[in-house]
């Protein structure tokens, strides 16, 4: 002890006459102090164990009338709404217009404090007659449970919640729910997504913009309900005819990137997971990346006339197949002579396009389609986006060769119509976007070509809608202008000859494109009505026709004599015009 | 003392501790202990899978440890235990300010540090540490007032409570301060000075309420329910109403399921709704019985330094306790802090597995004093 060290201890035997006469002396006083100190301790601790015993009591009186004594007005202060459950306010998704694509709708979840339940048996026969979807088997499980809290049935209508209180069951009882409708089906299903059992987004805008939706922010979309609807039911059509595998289909606003339309099938209903397989949640127009094919001709010719290397009136030569190492380039419709720029793009020929990148070289090559936004994956507003698959640099001939007819390069169908956009509407790229956006805040884009440049592509892709393989694509008045794409799919390792990836990359009108279209049919079949063919020309090409016949009215198009045409369109003034000097 | 005591004190170790260690608290300890280990069984995350028990597992293993550490330092003698409490003090101060360098951050704090799989909270071991230090300083300037245990003790507050800010702790620190101010009130520091300490405390408290803004929101919330987002404290008591008076039953409780901190700073509504009021009511006294226990033992004990480190160990498990049980029902603002022995958590379990193995070593009956 560290008081037998400072001052000797009082130990029984000590004479107390000596002891006090101690205590007057210097060092004992030491003794005294801190006798005294002790009993100041010693008090000041039972006032301290006072404080405690008060501070325990509070708490068990307060225990006590927090148990028993349930304040129902005090609880209701102090939670405003504690029978919503958090994330009652999901905000509402809209269409560009302002027609309810996702809403919320208030239920009643039914749960059962199963240890007031006597007759389990008689309670579920009860329940199943007025609930005729609920599992019987596992109903009368869960009453014979005697738990406190088992779920019975989620969302229950008002009527149905009526029935089950006339049972008059004191065990049955009701949680409010919250469910997420989506009032248009299927029509949006890719775009919108999906949201999970406690309403949190899992795919789509629900999951992109979730936390804004939580937070009670409304999105609307740039989607327009009455182009998406004509867009899927001409695609959905197409796709039985055809009897396609797949197909996709995206109406884009040239000038600003906003997608109008956008539909992936086959597709899903949100409001029923029975539909929502893998293959129909699968969203070919953003997340699959493909061999576009023939399309990509549009951006070799883009790069070749913006290169300045090659004037439109160029020819190359395309009377024989090219080699390059151990790989030969053929032509599908050989033409078997010099062809021009125009006629390379309307004859659609591999050997041209191929010999004009190899012109422009690969540095010029990549440069380009990185501008054109190929390169890397679309900045579109969704999670499911699947990045390109671009051949690792530096490109070498073969390479550069391929990917001048869309060979050896994987892109989404997004990009290319976005891409398409920036080639068509005076040069400019505005990256892909699903929202919706005043004029004023529409981002500025990057310039990918001049002005100049594409002036010309239209001419030239108007030219092969009015002489090319397109022809099927043309509507009247609407001047469509676009290029076909038949890409072999790969097999097993091996380019196959009869499975293609069939694809048409339309804008409207060609003189001041308001609208890029594309659509992509995934192996289409022969059929009578397309004399057997499974090219673009026979089925994509007419399918953008039809959806540009369907929407250019409800989008405002307005129909016009073509400006361009004027003559014999076999070698009418537009093919002069556009190998003359400009 | 008896001659009973005397010879089973002479005849092992064990026996001389059975027969001087304040069985009273010893069995209050014991019943707390296991009570603790049922509730976290009961309010435990329940993680998906075959780790389905990774918490209860975890804090299983420190359970044990807990045992073992109160067991071994109520063996020794009071002079043990104030060593013990400076090394151990010493290191703790020193794994605090390598927190700062090398702790993980949880939550915008840096109080842990990972030592061997496991995240360390080296101020909870730091806490009953500088109780036992402060307690020995103060008394032996009590007794020596040449001693300068008074400027030692003002020192060794500022340091700690400078690593505790830094943290930042603030919670942690408050109660550090408020236990050291009481051991000065009990070593007989005179009414004024109390005073100007008590004022010291208001004003700090009005400080903190202008210049925190999470402090002015939890007292907000507190005094005015509408002013903000009430959830967990609605959530916990519409737990106790759904308990009532014998609980919903094990694993019945839903309070777990929706309050992230059900199995540490609200077990007591965890408790009060699976095993209803009764036992939290049981709880309570097993709590108040251990503190004021303890300060009776202290009082009786002849010895300042005793009296001071009993009294403060137990007051800050006390008051743990209290600001638990009292946030939990809406008695005092929320402020997360652990209940002893029951809420889950290694550091805190140990730190309060010391605080009690030196209370039960200190309050140990002293046959002879010769084993000082």
């Amino acid at each position: 002890m560290i008081r037998r060290k400072s001052a000797p201890a009082i130990v029984p035997g000590v004479d107390l006459r000596a002891a006090a006469e101690a205590a007057r002396t210097a060092p004992l006083r030491v003794e005294g102090s801190a006798k005294t100190a002790l009993e100041t301790g010693r008090t000041r601790l039972a006032f301290a164990g006072g404080i405690f015993l008060l501070l325990f009591l509070a708490v068990a009186v307060q225990l006590i009338n927090v148990s028993f004594r349930p304040d129902a007005e005090r609880i209701a202060r102090a939670a405003p709404r504690p029978e919503l459950p958090v994330g009652a306010l999901r905000a509402d998704i809209t269409d560009r217009n302002g027609v309810l694509l996702a809403t919320n709708l208030p239920t009643v979840n039914l749960y059962a404090d199963a240890r007031l339940v006597r007759d389990p048996d008689r309670m579920a026969d009860d329940l199943a007659r007025v609930l005729p979807d609920i599992d019987g088997p596992r109903t009368r499980e869960r009453l014979k449970s005697r738990q406190a809290f088992v779920y019975l049935h989620r969302h229950l209508t008002p009527a149905q919640q009526f029935a089950v209180n006339r049972l008059g069951y004191p065990a049955l009882k009701f949680e409010d729910g919250e469910m997420r409708v989506y009032p248009q089906g299927g029509l949006f299903a890719h775009v919108i997504g999906k949201t999970d059992i406690d309403n949190r987004g899992i795919s789509g805008v629900e999951l992109r913009f979730d936390a804004a939706l939580k937070a009670g922010e409304p999105l609307r979309l740039s989607l327009d309900i009455r182009a998406q609807t004509a867009v899927t039911a001409v695609l959905r059509d197409a796709m039985a005819a055809y009897q396609a595998a797949g197909a996709a289909a995206i109406v884009q606003d040239a000038r600003t990137g906003e997608v109008v339309a956008l539909t992936s099938l086959p597709d899903f209903d949100p409001n029923r997971p029975e539909t929502m397989t893998p293959d129909a949640m699968f969203n070919r127009a953003t997340l699959g990346v493909y061999e576009i094919g023939s399309v990509f001709k549009i951006f070799n010719t883009a790069i070749a006339l913006e290169s300045g290397k090659i004037h439109v009136s160029d020819r190359f030569d395309a009377t024989a197949p090219v080699q390059i190492a151990r790989y030969t380039i053929h032509d599908l419709h050989p033409q078997k002579r010099w062809l021009s720029v125009p006629e390379i793009l309307v004859h659609s020929s591999n050997i041209g396009s191929a010999r004009m990148a190899l012109d422009f070289g690969a540095e010029t090559q990549r440069a380009f389609l990185g501008r054109f936004g190929l390169l890397s994956a679309s900045a579109v507003e969704l999670p499911e986006v699947g990045g390109p698959q671009v051949p690792p640099a530096p490109w070498g001939q073969i390479t550069v060769a391929t990917v001048a007819f869309g060979h050896g390069i994987s892109v989404s169908p997004l990009q290319v119509a976005t891409a398409a956009s920036a080639v068509v509407n005076g040069g400019v790229f505005h990256p892909a976007t699903l929202v919706a956006r005043a004029a004023e805040d529409a981002a500025p884009g990057t310039r990918a070509i001049s002005e100049r440049t594409s002036r010309m592509m239209r001419r030239l892709m108007r030219l092969v809608v009015t002489d090319g393989s397109g022809r099927k694509a043309d509507v009247l008045g609407y001047r469509v202008a676009g290029k076909t794409g038949t890409a072999e799919k790969v097999v097993n390792g091996r380019y196959s000859h009869t499975a293609v990836l069939a694809s048409f990359l339309a804008t409207f009108p060609a003189d001041a494109p308001r609208y890029t279209v594309l659509v992509a049919l995934d192996t289409p079949k022969g059929t009578p009505a397309t004399a057997n063919f499974t090219t673009a020309g026979w089925n994509a090409a007419p399918t953008a026709g039809k959806i540009v016949a369907a929407i250019a009215p409800m989008l405002g198009v307005e129909p016009a004599a073509d400006p361009f045409s004027g003559g014999d369109p076999k070698n009418g003034p537009l093919m002069v015009a556009a190998m003359g000097k400009e | 003392m008896s001659a009973r005591g005397f010879t089973r004190a002479d005849t092992s170790i064990l026996g001389r501790w059975w027969w001087t260690v304040d069985r009273w608290t010893l069995g209050a300890l014991a019943i707390l202990i296991t009570v603790g280990m049922m509730l976290i069984v009961a309010a435990a995350p329940m993680k998906k899978g075959a780790d389905a028990f990774h918490f209860v597992m975890r804090q299983g293993m420190f359970v044990p440890l807990a045992l073992a550490l109160i067991f071994w330092l109520s063996l020794q003698s009071p002079k043990t235990v104030r060593r013990v409490a400076v090394v151990g003090f010493a290191v703790a101060l020193g794994l605090m300010a390598l927190t700062l360098l090398a702790g993980h951050e949880v939550k915008g704090a840096t109080r842990w540090i990972r030592i061997a799989g496991f995240s360390l909270q080296p101020s909870e071991m730091m806490k009953p540490c500088f109780v036992v230090v402060t307690a020995w300083m103060l008394s032996a300037h009590r007794e020596d007032p040449t001693f300068p245990g008074m400027h030692i003790a003002i020192g060794l507050l500022g340091i700690v409570l400078g690593l505790l800010i830094l943290q930042p702790d603030f919670g942690m620190s408050v109660v550090v301060a408020a236990i050291w101010c009481g051991q000065l009130f009990l070593a007989g520091l005179p009414i004024l000075w109390i005073a100007g300490l008590a004022l010291l405390a208001v004003s700090g408290g009005v400080g903190a309420y202008f210049g925190l803004s999470h402090v002015q929101s939890r007292v907000d919330r507190f005094l005015d329910p509408a002013a903000g987002d009430t959830y967990q404290i609605t959530k916990a008591l519409q737990a106790f109403q759904n308990g009532n008076l014998f609980g919903r039953g094990p694993g019945e409780g839903r309070v777990k399921e929706v309050l992230p901190d059900a199995h540490t700073d609200f077990i007591f509504a965890v408790a009060g709704e699976e095993f209803g009021m009764i036992l939290c009511l049981f709880l309570i006294v097993l709590f108040a019985f251990i503190v004021l226990r303890g300060f009776f033992l202290a009082m009786k004990d002849d010895n300042l330094f005793v009296l001071l480190a009993v009294a403060g160990l137990l007051a800050e498990f006390g008051m743990q306790a209290f600001i638990n049980m009292g946030s939990s029902l809406h008695l005092i603002p929320t402020k997360g802090m652990t209940l002893p022995f029951i809420s889950y958590g290694g550091s805190s379990l140990i730190g309060i597995a010391v605080s009690m193995g030196a209370v039960l070593a200190l309050t140990r009956r002293h046959p002879g004093r010769g084993d000082a």
